[in-house]
């Protein structure tokens, strides 16, 4: 098909949030009768892209053009007017109404004002069984699988759109042959003519399904592919970026004395369900790189250490002496400290002050009854506003008024205010503005130096490579790769992610 | 110290003001309302009045602020009265003598504050739904206590603590001021505040943050408890008898009201005691105000709904902010 027969197209579309820009100047296009997959990590832009085409979102600047004329979406029902139809993981149907009444809601055949249920009935048969389903419709929604649900809200979506099906994530909790299945139904409404744009972490899904790619990468358009000139190494490459490759690696590297006992050590600990069990050593002034696609396991193995989701085998020990590990509170007793990937609802207490959000990890290990004094909470929530330039007109402003990257310097102040002798960094760096970035690399450099231990996930792997003195490669909930000193690559660390399981032998701990 | 009294000013500031104007309103209508006297060594008046008519609602505010604040609600309290003056009046018929029967009135509202707090922190219920339990249950109880008869007692002791007085007030304001500010110093004074705050914001990062929420939940509904339980036993003695169906019906609703007319938001976070007894005062001076103006005893609700209904409109952010849109266009 020729260019000129783009179903979908946006030039230039631009999203911009506070602090953050989530969409910049993004071409895509869709044509009729492909499967066109979206990929990126999180944070890329998939997201905003998609509630910009479905009108969740209004865009600041761009065009949308549907058949070569510009449209201007203003909410989800206008975008389905114009043929825009979405189905996201979470199907979002109503689970205590008949499959039917779910498929024809709002447009029932009516006589008089009542529905007329047994021509509904009819009619919904019908839809379905263009989608090779026969079952009975008059059952409510929650009595089918998810994968069911699915192919009903496909079927719904695309009886009020018609023209482009975006699924958002729609394999996410399903086995895999209800995969197939789903599959099966996404490929007949492609021979129909339908643009369908398909969102998913499964590379693997994408490879089978997807006629074509596109990668964004921090709300840029990397690139557009054809899925048979790719492959899975130059997939991944394209989704993590990598273009500022070897020559940042250079500080702090080395001086680790790896015979020396470990500070910590976790022996064979895992947590069904979410982290494979892994042995692990911390050493004095180290820091450990974890690297991973998303999904993979890197915030089970944090949340593991810091007891956030308590380990169901292994052991753990401090200095040689067993450490118990079964609540955060464990955890910041042995001098652990963790900030969390998701700042919005696991770090910040955002209507609370720049102080108060400061001092709130001392202030909880001091216990209720021994108050941080006032003056001292000024000091400190001063000190650390300085030194790790912190941008706020006062201590007291309600935190949630910070931008991303402040807010960031200021969940990593809560923990240096307990003096950590480990501290557990989750995507420390991600969303927030260049310069904040840039600071908090130095810190984490710094804190280092000083002799404390680092674990730092990070979805940037040049970052990685940069500071990390061992690197922990997760896959599919598995530690499968540990890179030491030279060999920590972002090459090494990218075909250790990609390489499938069977090939992972060697490496894998 | 200065600056945190003048923030401590700005923030119960709307409350004071709706409070002067409601009791200027009644001054100016009944000239005589602020008339104080001095008799059997304590005063009399009808601002007294308030302050003694209001201590069952600001012993139960004092609670609620503390439940609010982490993002919580405690339906029980009204019925927690019930069991505790019920308590409280077998006990003492029972001749345990004052302190003993003191000790498990208040005792039981601990316990029932400690099953709601265990409801809400360790099984995850909703704070609604875990109160509603003890709120229809709770009556109940008292009703068996009491075995459906009025329990009336004769004890010099107990009535005291309804009807005597103490440095020329009557106990019950004595004694609502007194476990405000205790509460209040200790909510403060400590870090209990602070912490009590953060889990309401924000209980998931507090916890990571190694706050000991489930901890600090059941406190509060155990705080609750103990000031309902105080409250029961006001009411009891006052009237020297335990009504189960009676005692404390309704209450919960002032006292949530309370919480709401002093600012503290039903979202959690920030809290005011001070502000939350400030508007206990506001529904008790509008509750006198009715009854001295002398309308007919139907209009009572109808008109105390009405002059709640304005106190909040003053209050709402959109008021406010549509004030500085007009004062900007004008």
């Amino acid at each position: 098909m020729s260019e000129s027969q783009a179903l979908l197209r946006t030039e230039g579309l631009t999203k911009t949030f506070p602090g953050t820009r989530a969409l910049d100047a993004v071409d895509f296009d869709l044509r009729a009768g492909e499967v066109h997959a979206l990929l990126g990590e999180n944070g890329a832009g998939k997201s905003t892209l998609i509630k910009c085409l479905t009108g969740a979102y209004r865009r600041d600047a761009g065009e949308i053009l549907l058949e070569g004329a510009p449209i201007d979406p203003r909410d989800t029902q206008d975008a389905l007017a114009l043929g825009i139809g979405t189905v996201y993981q979470e199907v979002n149907l109503l689970p205590n109404l008949s499959v039917a009444e779910n498929l024809l809601l709002g447009r029932q055949p009516r006589r008089v004002g009542l529905v007329r249920r047994r021509a509904m009935n009819d009619r919904a048969r019908a839809m379905l069984a263009r989608y090779g389903l026969s079952i009975d419709v008059t059952r409510n929604l929650d009595a089918y699988s998810v994968a069911i649900q699915q192919i009903v809200a496909i079927a719904r979506a695309v009886s009020m759109s018609g023209r482009v099906l975006i699924l958002d994530e729609p394999t996410a909790s399903l086995d895999r042959d209800e995969v197939a299945m789903l599959f099966d139904v996404v490929r007949g409404l492609r021979d129909n003519g339908l643009g369908i744009i398909f969102i998913s972490h499964f590379l693997d899904q994408v490879f089978e399904i997807a006629d074509r790619v596109t990668v964004l990468r921090n709300g840029r358009l990397v690139g557009v592919h054809d899925i048979g000139g790719l492959d899975r190494l130059r997939l991944v490459n394209l989704m993590l970026g990598r273009e500022l490759a070897e020559e940042t690696r250079e500080t702090g590297r080395g001086g680790i004395d790896y015979d020396a006992a470990p500070r910590l050590r976790f022996s064979g600990t895992g947590r069904r369900g979410a982290i494979a069990p892994f042995d692990l050593d911390v050493h004095r002034g180290e820091v450990i790189g974890v690297a991973g696609l998303l999904g993979s396991g890197r915030t089970e193995t944090a949340e593991l250490m810091f007891g956030a989701a308590p380990m169901d085998c292994g052991s753990v020990t401090s200095e040689g002496r067993p450490l118990r590990l079964a609540s955060p509170r464990d955890a910041i007793g042995a001098g652990f400290g963790f900030s969390p990937e998701d700042r919005k609802t696991s770090g910040i207490i955002g209507d609370m002050s720049v102080r108060e959000n400061i001092v709130l990890a001392l202030q909880a290990r001091q216990g209720w009854l021994r108050r941080v004094p006032m003056r001292r909470q000024r000091e400190l929530a001063d000190d650390f506003i300085k030194r790790l330039d912190i941008r706020t007109s006062d201590a007291e402003k309600p935190i949630g008024e910070l931008s991303g990257g402040n807010q960031q310097k200021a969940l990593l102040a809560r923990w240096l205010a307990t003096n950590p002798e480990f501290l557990i960094l989750d995507e420390p760096t991600r969303g927030i503005d260049v310069g904040a970035h840039a600071e908090i690399i130095r810190m984490i450099e710094e804190l280092c130096a000083s002799g404390m231990s680092l674990l730092v996930i990070s979805a940037e792997l040049d970052e990685l490579v940069a500071y990390s003195h061992r690197v922990i490669v997760v896959r599919d909930r598995v530690h499968v790769a540990e890179l030491v000193g030279e060999a920590i690559t972002t090459d090494a660390i990218v075909k250790a992610i990609a390489r499938p399981a069977a090939e992972a032998g060697e490496n894998a701990r | 110290m200065n600056g945190g009294a003048a923030r401590l000013l700005r923030r119960i500031a709307p409350q004071l003001v709706t409070l002067a104007v409601i009791l200027a309103t009644i001054g100016f209508v009944f000239p005589g309302f602020f008339n104080i006297a001095f008799a059997n060594e304590r005063l009399y008046g009808s601002p007294i009045d308030i302050l003694n008519r209001g201590a069952p609602v600001a012993l139960l505010a004092i609670g609620m602020t503390l439940v609010i604040a982490t993002r919580g609600i405690d339906l029980s309290v009204g019925a927690v009265m019930a069991i505790c003056g019920a308590i409280a009046a077998s006990a003492i018929t029972a001749g345990y003598g004052l302190p003993l029967t003191l000790l498990m009135a208040l005792g039981a509202g601990i316990a029932c504050g400690l099953w709601n707090g265990l409801l809400v922190a360790v099984l995850g219920i909703q704070p609604i739904v875990a109160t509603l339990i003890l709120m229809v249950a709770g009556r109940g109880i008292a009703q068996l206590i009491t075995e459906g008869a009025i329990l009336t007692f004769n004890d010099a002791g107990l009535a005291y603590v309804g009807s005597g007085s103490f440095a020329a007030l009557p106990m019950p304001a004595v004694l609502w001021l007194s476990v405000g500010v205790a509460v209040a110093l200790l909510v403060r004074r400590t870090a209990l505040g602070m912490l009590i705050e953060a889990v309401g914001v924000n209980r998931r990062a507090s916890s990571l943050a190694g706050v000991s929420s489930r901890l600090l939940l059941i406190t509060v509904y155990a705080i609750s408890g103990l000031c309902a339980a105080l409250a029961g036993i006001i009411v009891a003695a006052d009237i020297r008898g335990a009504d189960a169906n009676n005692a404390g019906l309704f209450l919960e609703l002032d006292a949530i009201l309370a919480v709401v007319v002093g600012g503290t938001s039903l979202l959690g976070g920030r809290f005011s005691i001070i502000a939350s007894l400030i508007g206990a005062m506001i529904i008790q001076s509008v509750n006198t105000g009715i009854l001295v103006a002398g309308f007919p005893p139907e209009f009572n609700l109808v008109i105390k709904a009405c002059i709640v209904l304005a106190i909040l409109v003053l209050q709402s952010p959109a008021l406010y902010g549509a004030a500085i849109l007009l004062r900007r266009t004008s």
